[in-house]
């Protein structure tokens, strides 16, 4: 990612310009519709892809921007899903406080677990995310009178989205529903990056520790950052087991947290979309293959990881871009 | 009362021993290079089916498999490690972690492949078999065996480590890789070398564990915790910490699963995360 910028614009002009809508963004957003006319047979899936996006997006915020590896964020996702689930079974299915009441118990424990976080870097970090992660999953696995345990939790009942959308079977509301979250948190995210905030995350990235003395406090920022991905994680959980209306113990696995690291890094980590990118090739690519052979599925996974790492650095979208570049030339 | 105390407690130690087994080459190598290898188990599964074919298709004794899992699993990480880590020591964590989770997907994939997920079943030779009682303790034969294994390798690598020519260089690039450059030590082959000799112990370890904990193509992920636990918890490039943290791990696990099975591997969890933020470099760790 280069941030070279005419040096008399400025770095105003420069987030300015960043800002703004371009048209191949315009036709993303618009794609996303195409669902509903082309494949209505697979709206669930979409739904599903449109969640998962929306996870992948909040670890984007975290490792992306600001280079904090995470091998435990599935913890932030399970704890919105169980909450809202929770919330649902015992009488109150309302799906947007739902949605608001996940976000806010998984922020709370990202911002708590934000001080561990901002101390640590390297293997130290792998640990502790992933130790997190195993922490809450087995928590979630022994107390069987709140979540369920492995039998998952039963009994979520979702009232109808403002009293009018109920959720149907072939997932319209739900891909509705889920396509708009995500988008709202897609907003919310171009809003952080192309702020001076974020500009200070991608050079924690780079350097944490020069950060400070070109007065950005590393700790805080990263801080902040984690609590708001967690949040989004948070969101995202609560989506899936407000649509699913289930909540299995598998949303708190390391697998989960694999899985997304893998989606992220396929579609390009550090650049919004890839999540998103990365997140529709994975859960199409295994919806298509999971009927052939699932246990081979790892397989391919594992392989196109090393592929990715040895030859597209930056992900799906940054071999395009660079694609892209070469073939207009240099500017 | 006694008795059942000084069981969970040998139980555990052999436990611990089998840990440390699998960890020690990783500690020893990450050390040197801070290369995040989670591919490591997946060797250590590798030297696991190199014995249970050779005991169950070739009909060799036990004994005689263990040399072969060994050089299996430092063969084929020498292969990998010339080919593709190499490529990564410079590179970012998240690159170094994506590359062995990519490698350790494809390892169990193509061990449900060859062998099928069902759980290994192994015939251990009747000398390895059984227990004896003393004074109302059973220690198992198999488990005294794995205990005996593991003190020896031990003993073999601190001395090697400390009084060899080999060892003080593979010293030297722990503790300052630059300087140890400077003063013209061949770092990576120094480094090759190091790599082959910790998978394969890895990979003997992995031969020694199926009798223990089974063997399925879900090992590579499964022991990849402890392994990443005792080696943090550890501290890098310790052998000290190593056996320590896996003796530790080992006896608070078996303790825990025997006296409050209710809270499954919660324990273990904890007690890193509580170790880690109390020392960030682990137990033996200078950095």
């Amino acid at each position: 990612m280069s941030l070279t910028t005419d040096p008399v614009s400025g770095p105003y002009q420069y987030l300015k310009a960043q800002s703004r809508w371009r048209v191949l963004e315009v036709a993303f957003w618009l794609c996303t519709l195409l669902p509903y006319f082309l494949f209505p047979n697979y709206l669930v899936l979409a739904s599903q892809i449109a969640i998962t996006a929306l996870f992948a997006l909040s670890l984007d915020l975290i490792l992306g921007y600001a280079g904090i590896v995470s091998l435990g964020h599935a913890a932030f996702f399970g704890l919105g899903a169980y909450a809202a689930g929770i919330l649902s079974k015992h009488g109150w299915g309302e799906p947007i406080t739902g949605l608001i009441v996940g976000g806010v118990i998984a922020a709370l424990v990202g911002y708590a677990s934000s001080f561990i976080i901002s101390r640590f870097r390297h293997l130290t970090l792998i640990m502790i995310t992933l130790g997190l992660g195993l922490l809450l999953h087995e928590a979630a696995n022994s107390a069987h009178f709140l979540t369920g345990g492995a039998d998952g939790l039963q009994g979520v009942k979702i009232w109808k989205i403002f009293g009018l959308y109920g959720f149907d079977l072939w997932g319209y509301t739900a891909y509705t529903y889920s396509l708009i979250v995500l988008f709202l948190g897609f907003l919310l995210a171009r809003r952080i990056t192309n702020s001076p905030f974020g500009l200070a995350l991608r050079g924690i990235r780079e350097n944490a520790v020069r950060m400070p003395a070109i007065g950005a406090p590393s700790h805080a920022h990263i801080r902040k950052i984690y609590t708001i991905s967690a949040a989004m994680a948070g969101v995202a959980g609560a989506l899936l087991a407000q649509t699913t209306e289930t909540v299995a113990l598998e949303v708190l696995s390391f697998q989960r947290s694999a899985d997304t690291l893998v989606m992220l890094v396929l579609g390009g980590a550090g650049m919004l979309y890839g999540g998103i990118v990365g997140s529709a090739i994975f859960m199409i690519a295994r919806d298509q293959f999971s009927g052939i052979n699932p246990q081979y599925w790892y397989f391919w996974i594992g392989l196109l990881l090393i592929v990715v790492v040895m030859v597209l650095p930056n992900g799906v979208l940054g071999g395009l871009k660079k694609l892209f570049t070469t073939w207009r030339g240099p500017s | 009362m006694i008795g059942p105390v000084i069981g969970v407690l040998f139980d555990g130690f052999a436990y611990g021993m089998l840990l440390f087994l699998l960890s020690v080459g990783l500690s020893v190598t990450l050390g040197m290079m801070n290369f995040v290898n989670l591919a490591h188990c997946a060797f250590a599964m590798l030297g696991a089916y190199v014995t249970v074919f050779l005991m169950n298709d070739l009909k060799w004794p036990f004994l005689a498999t263990l040399p072969f899992a060994f050089l299996a699993a430092a063969f084929v990480s020498v292969l990998l490690e010339r080919t593709l880590y190499r490529r990564l020591y410079r590179a970012s964590d998240l690159d170094q972690v994506l590359l062995t989770i990519g490698l350790a997907f494809v390892s169990v994939a193509v061990a449900a492949y060859i062998f099928g997920t069902v759980l290994q079943p192994v015939q251990m030779p009747p000398y390895l078999r059984g227990s004896f009682n003393v004074m109302g303790v059973n220690f198992a034969v198999y488990r005294l065996f794995l205990v005996a294994v593991a003190l020896a390798i031990t003993l073999i690598l601190v001395l090697t480590l400390e009084y060899t020519r080999f060892g003080a260089q593979v010293r030297a690039a722990v503790d300052n890789q630059r300087m140890a450059r400077g003063l013209g030590i061949n770092v990576d082959g120094a480094f090759a070398v190091t790599f082959a000799l910790g998978s394969g112990l890895a990979g003997l370890g992995g031969a020694l564990a199926i009798e223990i904990v089974g063997l399925d193509p879900s090992f590579a992920f499964i022991y990849l915790v402890y392994v990443l636990i005792v080696v943090s918890v550890g501290g890098l490039g310790s052998i000290g910490g190593s056996f320590l943290a896996a003796s530790l791990i080992g006896i608070s696990d078996v303790a825990g699963k025997y006296y409050v099975p209710e809270l499954g591997a919660f324990l273990i969890y904890l007690v890193m995360i509580l170790l880690l933020m109390w020392r960030p470099a682990g137990l033996f760790g200078r950095r």
